[in-house]
């Protein structure tokens, strides 16, 4: 990988700051792009990739900073305005309208009457003059993903876009079409333009960028050029640890190790300004003592410290084998559409121990998950299961609840499918009165509407739901999504208490830290595969980035 | 979103209100005497006892049954519009029914009546499940082809009643009259009032009943409210609990029709219903779908036509102009439901 001539600057994001309520999703962060080339951003879920880009791109306003475009500070207000200057993105989930025509939806958003022929004729231009294979009259719903994908990338470049945003675009892709696009990109940024590549596939980010930035939390922690760097330092930085200072770094190496310092004492002082408000807020006596249990105890995320858990874990080991409750052996699944999302999985979950699952989004665990659950089946290998198992999915809106039922119908849902006969309201009406006051379900009433709770209590009440007969075994998935601290807080004592009760329970989260924080033992999980790793925050991210 | 009695109370009645208004502005616009006309719309849904039970609740009746069908079919998630086709499937096999029982010597003439309502509910329910098939099996909006149906419902009466079902003088297009023997028997003697008044009070109860007591009907009722959790929490087979729905409306549908057959009219003919079907939509709407509401907004659109057929002979208003009124009150519930549940969402995102 040679650096190609240095162009200038073509887009430089400089100290911007993004809130979303209590929760710092950008904080200082930079970037700068130079043109004539590719730029990969990588980063953890959540490290705030997609906020930075959307800022770019006139879908979210920053809070501070400025943004520069060819050296000239910008307002860039909206997606339209990005597009004057000559930005596009093209994002991980298609705008595309499904029953137009790729030239109809290249037109879109366009202005003046709408021409068949000259659509078509732009597009097919387009297309070849970029090298992309895209027919004008296909229809997009009857198009591959790949194709698809280039019709947004054609949809872009028909409005002269000189830089072009790309998040995750290659994680829908199979692997042969990875490869096209990004070859695409390197043809692209050579003409004189310029890529950013959202991603967190460390290889593509080493195979096809110039210059890399990698942030964590929100926060830049490295600018480097691709050929100055390596894997491993890649992923210490994605992970926030120290990145080794005997790497030479061509543009800046921010001094990490004050960086993280920085970063864990803003986050501290953020979050717990956070939990007096929550405490505040929810209007419960708690006294002095309590919230600074609360405050110390929010100090320790993030930061691998010998816990209680971890503790237990290790008694566990010591003493005896458990019984096994939850174990598959070389299970393969493939999805809705065919493709194969889990390959040749084996695990095993013992009762009273939580097992996390660290991955990317999209690595299959979800399909891992919902065949525990009983949700879906494995295509190929074996599975043990009992028979009731209780499942806490991450869109508890859309997979859990009655939203407009109430919170006793909502108790009632749970094994619906199998019951016969009459209801018996009077004992479900107890069980859940019972159930919202061991999980301290905040509610007005038992006869109020689900959407009347707050996410917390929503998620508490389904958490006491699926425990509710103490099953053996509990699949969680994302348990604290959406969550405030303190509605997090609790949820995870509850599957703590589950766990210490004797279930056998499965967790998985997009957070790194919540999973190390829960988890006696972890699996990372990448592109389908699945491998036990050790409890370290270092090796559990490599694994799961793939980098072993 | 559960509303208390009061506050339905408050709001059927603001309802009320308004429908008055907009039925008198439209008689002065259209150069009625406005007095004249209400006053016959009064005497000939409520003046008499016998506009009362000959008219408003004989007219309440098939709309009743028909609303519970929608009402069923909406609390589901399944939007059953095909009433009017399975209502008519329903008089059309009742009225085959009872030619071929009514040649059968010997038979009860209970067991008769029966088997001319019951026949008449299974076709309205294989009906329906022509619909529910092709929404299971190729994702058939049911939107679409239940109002297909209907045509299709409408020009197979339209040829019965010329070909095998003519009367055997083969005269009018309608089939021969029901003999009296065959009858659903009259409640109140005097009056055209009839049996049918009774299976639907009783069929609305047992609705009711059926979706808050059973496991089937919360079933039902899970599905409509959130399909995807009702499959993934409940482990509810949804498909099953959806086709079961969809049946069990066309059948009430189909009820509706041998009722009125075998109640009313006592024959088979073009335009045998005067759009029940569409009206038992309003119907279920009105009552927000619920089972016991359905019989309260049945008896007020029972009186509604009633009257409008009074105003039409005794003061020469067009009752097309009662057909604006009872669009126009479907109009604000909907956008009372909407209003109501958009301010519920507001009031929910400041807290």
């Amino acid at each position: 990988m040679t650096l190609r001539p240095a162009g200038d600057a073509i887009l430089s994001l400089e100290g911007i700051t993004r809130r979303f309520g209590s929760v710092l999703a950008l904080d200082d962060a930079s970037l700068r792009v130079r043109s004539g080339t590719v730029h990969a951003m990588l980063g953890e879920n959540g490290a705030g990739k997609s906020t930075l880009m959307r800022v770019a791109f006139g879908l979210l306003r920053a809070d501070a900073g400025t943004v520069r475009f060819r050296g000239s500070v910008q307002r860039i207000a909206s997606p339209s305005d990005a597009l004057a200057l000559g930005i596009g993105m093209v994002h991980q989930h298609f705008t595309l309208v499904p029953a137009m025509t790729v030239a109809e939806n290249v037109a879109l958003g366009g202005r003046g009457r709408f021409e068949p022929r000259a659509a078509a004729a732009r597009v097919r231009n387009v297309a070849t003059h970029a090298g992309l294979v895209l027919d004008p009259d296909a229809l997009v719903s009857s198009l591959s993903v790949g194709a698809q994908q280039r019709c947004e990338i054609v949809k872009a470049l028909a409005r002269d876009v000189q830089l072009l945003i790309l998040d995750e675009p290659t994680a829908v892709l199979a692997p042969a079409e990875s490869t096209e696009l990004l070859q695409w990109m390197r043809r692209f940024a050579d003409a004189g333009h310029a890529v950013v590549l959202i991603t967190h596939k460390l290889r593509d980010a080493l195979a096809i960028a110039d210059d890399i930035t990698v942030l964590h939390r929100g926060r830049t922690v490295l600018t480097t050029a691709a050929s100055a760097t390596n894997e491993s330092a890649l992923a210490s930085a994605m992970l926030g640890a120290h990145v080794d200072e005997k790497l030479p770094a061509t543009y800046s190496v921010h001094s990490a190790a004050n960086d993280a310092e920085n970063d864990t004492t803003h986050f501290v002082t953020a979050r717990s300004a956070a939990t007096r408000t929550d405490a505040r807020e929810h209007d419960h006596e708690r006294d002095q003592e309590h919230d600074q249990d609360q405050n110390a105890r929010r100090r320790d995320f993030g930061t691998p410290r010998i816990t209680e858990s971890q503790a237990h874990a290790r008694a566990g080991t010591v003493t005896a084998e458990r019984h096994v409750v939850l174990a598959m052996h070389d299970v393969s699944v493939r999805d809705a559409q065919g493709i194969e999302r889990v390959r040749d999985a084996t695990m095993s979950v013992a009762a009273g121990e939580i097992v996390g699952i660290a991955a990317v989004e999209g690595s299959g665990q979800s399909e891992l998950l919902r065949v525990f659950a009983g949700r879906m089946n494995a295509s190929r290998g074996t599975v043990t299961r009992p028979a009731v198992v209780g499942f806490v999915p991450e869109d508890r809106h859309r997979d859990a609840l009655l939203l407009e039922q109430s919170l006793v119908e909502n108790v009632a849902l749970r094994g619906a499918g199998a019951r016969r006969g009459l209801l018996a309201w009077p004992s479900l009406r107890a069980s859940t009165i019972s159930l919202v006051q061991r999980f301290d379900v905040r509610t007005n009433s038992i006869d109020s509407a689900a959407r009347t709770l707050s996410g917390g209590n929503q998620q508490k009440l389904v958490l006491g739901r699926e425990l509710d007969g103490a099953p053996s075994a509990l699949v969680v998935e994302n348990p604290s999504r959406g969550l405030d601290f303190l509605a997090t807080a609790a949820v995870r004592d509850a599957l703590r208490a589950a766990r210490d009760a004797g279930a056998a329970v499965l967790v998985y989260s997009s957070d790194l830290d919540e999973v190390l924080e829960l988890a006696d033992r972890v699996y990372a999980m990448h592109q389908g595969a699945l491998i036990e790793t050790g409890r370290e925050r270092e090796q559990v991210g490599r694994a799961m980035l793939g980098s072993a | 979103m559960r509303m208390g009695v009061w506050s339905a109370v408050v709001r059927s009645a603001v309802l009320a209100v308004v429908a008055l208004v907009v039925l008198i502005v439209l008689l002065l616009l259209t150069g009625h005497d406005a007095a004249r006309a209400l006053t016959a719309l009064v005497q000939g849904s409520f003046g008499s006892w016998y506009a009362i039970t000959s008219s408003t609740l004989v007219r309440a009746v098939p709309l009743a049954l028909a609303g519970l069908a929608v009402a069923l079919a909406f609390r589901a998630g399944i939007l059953n519009v095909g009433a009017e086709g399975q209502l008519l499937m329903g008089a059309a096999t009742g009225a085959a029914t009872a030619a071929v029982v009514g040649g059968m010597s010997g038979l009860p003439a209970g067991v008769a009546i029966l088997l001319v309502l019951v026949m008449g509910a299974i076709a309205g329910g294989a009906w329906a499940a022509i619909a529910a098939l092709l929404r299971q099996r190729f994702g058939v909006l049911e939107v679409i082809s239940t109002i297909m149906l209907n045509f299709l419902a409408q020009y197979l009466v339209g040829w019965l009643v010329r070909g095998p079902l003519q009367e055997p003088t083969r005269v009018n297009p309608q089939s021969a009259a029901l003999p009296e023997a065959l009858h659903l028997p009259l409640l109140l003697s005097g009056t055209r009032l009839h049996w049918g008044f009774v299976l639907a009070l009783a069929l609305a109860i047992l609705a009711w009943w059926w979706l808050r007591a059973t496991a089937s009907g919360f079933r039902l009722r899970a599905v409509g409210a959130n399909a995807t959790a009702a499959a993934s929490a409940g482990q509810i087979r949804v498909g099953r609990t959806v086709v079961g729905a969809f049946v069990l409306s066309g059948a009430l549908a189909g009820l509706a029709g041998s009722v009125e057959f075998s109640g009313v009219t006592f024959a088979l003919y073009d335009n045998f219903s005067p759009g029940y079907g569409f009206t038992a939509i309003a119907v279920a709407l009105l009552a927000r779908l619920h089972p016991l509401g359905v019989l309260a907004t049945a008896l007020m659109f029972g009186a509604l036509e009633a009257g409008a057929n009074a105003m039409q002979r005794d003061a020469g208003v067009p009752n097309v102009v009662v057909s604006v009124v009872e669009a126009t009150l479907i109009l604000l519930v909907v956008a009372a439901d909407r209003w109501q549940s958009r301010s519920a969402a507001r009031s929910e995102a400041g807290t």
